[in-house]
């Protein structure tokens, strides 16, 4: 049916739009004039709440809110008037009256809506007072974000994200009126609460009252630490945004650079995560090879995600037994680094520290996980450690954005530095193990190896186009040899959510499930630079693919570095020994 | 055989003021007299004169008794009953003409009224369905499924009725809107969330007349083509939240509501959900979201609830007192509704009377009636020989009515004209003695509790005019107030979500209009013309009448009177706190308030 | 219920239970019960002259009770007021009696002459 067009007048300009259109799409899309927005988000937090966007409407008692109301025919439009303009910043100054003005030491102030806000209108005195008394206290109960409910300005994009796009619903508003909050059940705080650490609610927060748990003292100390053998690895997401945070285009690779930085930085081993990647595909491929063969539990649903994990593990503990026990490629990697790479290199392992640069918040969670220890358990015989002395297989994890805070304290010129390799050997990686970074690429990764293990030929096109895009829910039919795999991919846990109820209903159809926690998979986590580009996502897979496709090698098993490590230290992929240091296992955390 | 019957008022101001134990005593002493099987205690709902309560009316002879207490009780079946002589000390004594009245009949507070929604109350017995059977009750429910839904609307439409709920939309249209309306199921609901500090005609209506909301809501539903209605009440109202749970339970036994309603082929029924109270919830979009489970925060409309309301579908939402009147309607018609009230807003309104008045309570009188006769014909006039200085009406929403206006006829427009709002009608009445900024800061106070704090205008915009109130009375005031605290009120009122957000200012905007003076003396002379801002107060010892007792300056709590015994003393007012003991014990009249 | 009929007959049935609440403007029966009253019987009197309307099916006499009238030798004592009628006052009105000025005076409209002790001039 074909959309009927209404006529608009805006700012005493016709326009025509199409049935549905709101006043603010008319004026950004149409009449090319910006309307103000705080509290919007497109599609996914569109309830007025901020009354920024208010707008004269000719017959309407009151303003209109230009995010909410639709555009009806013959509808006259002022978004510039004293009234309009007055209404605004009178708003503005309201929630800046008990914002804390602390914007020389917030994390936010220089990409914060609302100091930007203040400043496009024009906004120079805050004349009202101070009507809250006393400071909430910071909720720091999360291993991976903190909140300071005093910069809150109540605009609930972070409650609407958490419910609407992740299903998850850790967080709503508390309390009335003046006195509400937002807040976790029962004010336990999010490290106590279903909150599965995605940091989506970071990405859409207008100020700086949601950040990541920081560990950047901690990784400066290691650096300054003679004693210490620091080695940093980078996830595949990290390499197409981190440019962002020097200015650079959108969907810029910038994996040379970052190797040279992190270098400069003072990291002795800059290593990979792609490797382990590589060696997931490996493990995650044949347990999947494995369960076909064996009529074992199917579907296999991944587990690289760690938000994902807790969400499986908070929302569908009786169907844990369908997620692959293999560990992320993060812990994948602490755990090579510390049994592998030390006995190679003859190096204590107690003296490594691991550092992983990750687009993600919820990593920070994954690596204080109790059973992520296992090189200490490998160790601790042959070493004759006490358990008091033990160690994490990861030690500090940062976000994309921190690690580009370090890189701006330390000095160094990321834009103009000449592009450096990884470290041999834990730097060797495929294009396969790229496009993790990707919704779709583990299931893309699996598919390459997977069908080359089971048919024994080699695939003639690599590029699952099916599994690409971003999509909340694809699926496909791989024929192998024959036989249909049946595959599905979701990114954003309310998508998840979906395949899982299908899942625990016994009636998914599917052989293999990806599941991605943030939208977009990991080039979209809560860790990455936060972008106000609508297409960002777009951006940075584009940058994926051309890494993958750029890459020499594009399939796991073919990389040299993952067969050395099968050779010399492993054996064979799901081996006992791969089994013992590779694999994990979850727990119910749910309140039954 | 019965040959008495003793009506005792249970509406909530009279069970407060020991109803329950004058029925006690009452059934008591009928046993004792061996009477119990000739004289029928009956509960009903509120009777309107809540000043008077506990009430107590003995039919067939109709007399009044009034302010009942467990120790006279006894005389009303032992004098009355036993000895058929009327108990004089427990009759109502008509001030201005200090006569007795003996039945209600004689006293102005009912004459004056016309009771349509409250027909029932006070008169039926609110459990017993036969009773509202008997006062034509579910016979409009028979009738109009015997007319087309459209014949039904159009009556409606006709009669004129607008929502009592405060913003007065025209009931038919509403119906309309909600009939016509694409979805499918639709809903019905009954907001009874009555949340106006002071009014309460809903309450009473659910406690007195429970049967004629469910047969309002059952003809809606039959109207829009609706099968399940809810009625959402809060939780502060358990006895209305009783009465009509069982009222429900009745109607379904007697098949009013359930499958088949009177062989029509018609299914409807109703459930209760119970809200905690919260102002916000009365605002309809809040309320639909409140019966779903969820927080009760407003959302924009459009989309209104007729079109998308609970679960997103077509709702039709009218208040108690709204629904009250429709069986009336379908029985009697359009132009029978129309027979009272003023053109425009047709009817009867009923108003809660409080504040400075000497009759205070319920009362029903058409629209259109002025507010002399409301507050001096029906509520007796101001008490302490006091004058009239305003009328708040619809509550935290709504503003004043000055002696200016007193022949104003009161309906939805005229009031909206002078800056109030009829709101569901609370009406409270001010005297002499009253500040307006102190009466204003009030009722922001109750609206920056009660902002559900959605929205910023009404959550940080609302707490920003209390403190300003709040300063401007303790005398901290200061030039350009009033204009900084008019443009806030302007843009909240603007751009505020709801209803509750965009109308919080109105009782600041009504009193700066009608009593700026009171407001600069605040400001400008640190004084509260009505003596009533503690901190604007100024005691002093007039010299000529005191005669040095020395009770004000044992009485001050921080010693800041100094005296001798026979001397003139004198109040240190660095150190006085304003606290008023020394007014209060002085018995000379010595200590002047200013 | 499933039709107005049902509805008209529960309603006819329990107007007769609140038919001492309604207005009754014909006329009213009025009982002295003062002590020499009681004494007297007035109680059973009461009771006769209601149960007696009741069966005669008259609901537009209200039947109240007042004090001792001041004839206490003629007790129990009934004063009957119909609607622009003068009142009668009837004297040794014992339960027989009660019953014929129900049926003689109030329902037949003629005057008891023989129990009449005091008639209100015209």
């Amino acid at each position: 049916m074909e959309t009927r067009m209404l006529n608009v007048k805006i700012n005493g300009r016709d326009y025509q739009v199409p049935d549905g259109t709101t006043i603010l799409k008319a004026a950004r899309e149409y009449a090319k004039i910006d309307v103000p927005t705080l509290c919007y988000l497109e599609g996914i937090s569109e309830e007025g709440a901020c009354a920024i966007c208010v707008v004269e409407v000719k017959g309407a008692r009151n303003l209109q809110r230009a995010c909410v109301v639709k555009v009806s025919e013959g509808m006259e439009v002022w978004t510039n008037t004293s009234r309009v303009r007055e209404a605004r910043k009178l708003n503005v100054e309201l929630l800046l009256a008990n914002h804390p003005k602390d914007c020389f030491t917030c994390e936010k102030s220089q990409i914060c809506d609302l100091r930007e806000l203040a400043s496009e209108l024009g906004v120079r005195e805050v004349e009202f007072p101070r009507t809250r008394t006393e400071l909430l206290p910071l909720d720091n109960t999360s291993l991976s974000l903190v909140r300071d409910p005093n910069k809150c300005v109540l605009c609930r994009r972070c409650v609407n994200v958490c419910a609407k796009v992740q299903s998850v619903y850790a967080i709503d508003i508390m309390g009335r009126g003046s006195n509400s909050t937002v807040s976790t059940f029962l004010d336990e705080g999010l490290g106590n609460v279903e909150c599965v650490n995605c940091g989506q609610c970071l990405l859409v927060c207008p100020t700086g009252a949601i950040t990541e748990r920081s560990e950047i003292p901690d990784v400066w100390k290691a650096l300054g630490n003679p004693d210490k053998v620091v080695v940093v690895e980078t996830a595949p997401a990290v390499r197409v945004a981190i440019g962002e945070e020097f200015g650079m285009p959108d969907g810029t690779q910038a994996t040379g650079k970052m190797a040279a930085a992190l270098r400069s930085l003072g990291f002795d081993k800059v290593f990979d995560t792609d490797f382990s990647a590589d060696l997931t595909i490996m493990e995650e491929g044949f347990e999947l090879i494995g369960r076909i063969k064996n009529g074992g539990v199917l579907p296999l649903i991944t587990s690289c995600s760690p938000g994902w994990v807790k969400f499986a593990e908070t929302f569908f503990p009786k169907v844990l037994d369908h997620v692959s026990t293999c560990k992320s490629p993060q812990q994948m990697f602490g755990t090579v680094t510390k049994t592998y790479w030390a006995e190679k290199m003859g190096i204590d392992p107690r003296k490594i520290v691991v550092v992983s640069v990750m687009p993600c918040t919820a990593k920070k969670f994954e690596k204080e996980r109790p059973e992520m220890k296992t090189a200490f358990h490998y160790w601790q015989e042959k070493l004759g450690l006490k358990d008091e002395e033990a160690f994490k297989d990861v030690d500090c994890v940062l976000t994309t954005r921190e690690a580009a805070q370090m890189i701006r304290e330390a000095g160094i010129d990321f834009t103009n530095l000449p592009d450096e390799d990884f470290d041999k050997p834990l730097g060797e990686s495929t294009g396969a193990a790229v496009i993790f970074g990707a919704t779709g690429g583990v299931m893309e990764a699996a598919l390459r190896t997977a069908y080359e293990v089971l048919t024994k030929k080699s695939l003639a096109k690599l590029d699952f186009e099916d599994v690409r895009g971003l999509e909340g829910i694809k699926t496909a039919d791989v024929d192998i040899d024959g036989t249909t795999l049946k595959v599905a991919v979701a990114n954003g846990l309310g998508n998840a959510r979906v395949l899982m109820e299908q899942v625990q209903k016994g009636e998914s159809p599917y052989h293999f499930i990806e599941i991605m926690c943030c939208p977009g998979g990991c080039l979209g986590g809560g860790g990455q630079p936060i972008s106000d580009n609508p297409d960002i996502k777009q951006k940075r897979a584009e940058a994926i693919y051309r890494e993958d496709a750029g890459k020499p090698i594009r399939k796991s098993h073919e990389n040299p570095e993952i067969k050395d490590i099968y050779k010399d230290f492993l054996g064979e992929p799901n081996s006992e020994k791969a089994h013992h240091l590779l694999h994990t296992e979850y727990c119910d955390r749910s309140c039954k | 055989m019965i040959r008495n019957q003793l009506l005792v008022c249970a509406g909530g101001a009279c069970i407060t003021s020991g109803e329950k134990s004058v029925k006690d005593v009452l059934v008591d002493e009928l046993k004792k007299n061996g009477i119990e099987d000739e004289v029928q205690v009956i509960e009903t709902g509120c009777m309107g004169a809540c000043d008077l309560g506990p009430i107590v009316v003995v039919y067939p002879e109709g007399t009044f008794y009034q302010k009942v207490t467990v120790k006279n009780a006894g005389l009303i079946v032992n004098e009355h009953l036993v000895k058929g002589r009327t108990v004089s000390e427990l009759l109502y004594t008509e001030p201005t003409s200090e006569r007795k009245a003996q039945t209600s009949g004689d006293i102005p507070f009912y004459t004056r009224q016309v009771k349509r929604v409250l027909r029932n109350c006070g008169s039926i017995d609110p459990l017993s369905i036969e009773e509202y059977i008997a006062r034509d009750g579910y016979f409009a429910l028979g009738k109009a499924l015997e007319m087309t839904p459209d014949d039904i609307i159009q009556v409606l439409v006709d009669s004129g009725l607008r929502g009592r709920g405060g913003a007065g939309f025209p009931t038919g249209l509403k119906w309309k809107a909600t009939r016509e309306a694409k979805g499918s199921p639709k809903y019905v609901v009954c907001n009874g969330d009555e949340g106006d500090p002071g009014a309460f005609m809903d309450r009473s209506v659910l406690e007195g007349d429970p049967h004629s909301i469910i047969e309002a809501m059952a003809i809606a539903g039959y109207a829009i083509g609706a099968e399940q209605g809810y009625m959402y009440v809060r939780a502060e109202y358990p006895l209305a939240i009783e009465r009509f749970e069982y009222a429900i339970g009745k109607a379904r036994e007697y098949g009013f509501l359930g499958r088949d309603i009177l062989s029509a082929g018609f299914n409807f029924d109703i459930e209760i959900r119970i809200g905690a109270g919260a102002f916000v919830c009365g605002e309809e979009t809040a309320l639909l979201r409140s019966i779903e489970g969820k927080r009760g925060m407003p959302s924009i409309k459009p989309p209104f609830p007729a079109q998308s309301g609970l679960w997103n579908k077509p709702t039709l939402i009218n208040n108690v007192e709204t629904y009250a009147n429709i069986p009336q309607i379908i029985t009697n018609g359009a132009e029978w509704f129309r027979s009272v009230g003023s053109a425009k807003s047709p009817g009867t309104k009923v108003f809660a009377l409080a504040g400075m008045v000497q009759n205070t309570g319920l009362v029903e009188v058409p629209m259109g009636t002025t507010l002399r006769e409301l507050v001096f014909d029906i509520g007796g006039g101001i008490p302490g020989g006091k004058k009239f200085k305003a009328a708040q009406t619809g509550g935290p929403s709504g503003g004043v009515i000055t002696a200016d206006y007193l022949d104003m006829p009161i309906d939805f427009d005229t009031v909206k004209e002078i800056g109030t709002i009829m709101g569901s009608g609370g009406l409270i009445v001010l005297d002499e003695s009253s500040c307006m900024v102190d009466v204003a800061k009030f009722y922001l106070g109750f609206t920056v509790d009660e902002s559900c704090g959605k929205c910023t205008p009404c959550r940080e915009g609302t707490r920003q005019m209390y403190q300003m109130m709040e300063r401007i009375c303790d005398g901290k005031g200061h030039d350009g107030d009033i204009e900084k605290l008019t443009k806030l009120a302007n843009v909240i009122r603007d751009t505020s979500l709801c209803g509750l957000g965009q109308s919080a200012p109105n009782p600041v905007l009504s009193t700066i209009r009608f009593y700026e003076d009171e407001y600069r003396a605040h400001i400008y002379e640190k004084k509260c013309p009505s003596h009533v801002c503690k901190h604007l107060l100024t005691y002093t010892v007039t010299s000529d009448k005191c005669v040095g007792c020395t009770a004000c300056a044992r009485q001050c709590p921080v010693h800041a009177i100094t005296g001798e015994v026979k001397k003139i003393h004198l109040i240190d007012q660095s150190k006085c706190t304003k606290c008023g003991s020394c007014y209060e014990i002085c018995r000379f009249g010595a200590i002047r308030k200013e | 219920m499933k039709s107005l009929e049902e509805l008209k007959r529960i309603k006819e049935q329990t107007l007769k239970e609140m038919d001492l609440r309604q207005a009754k403007e014909r006329g009213k029966v009025i009982i002295a019960m003062g002590t020499c009253g009681i004494a007297a019987g007035a109680k059973d009197t009461l009771m006769a002259i209601i149960e007696e309307l009741e069966k005669a099916d008259i609901h537009d006499v209200k039947v109240v009770q007042s004090g001792c009238m001041g004839l206490c030798d003629k007790e129990p004592t009934v004063e009957v007021s119909m609607k622009d009628q003068p009142a009668v006052i009837y004297g040794d009105v014992n339960d027989a009696n009660a019953r014929r000025i129900v049926r003689e005076h109030v329902q037949g409209g003629n005057v008891v002459a023989d129990l009449v002790i005091k008639r209100e001039n015209i």
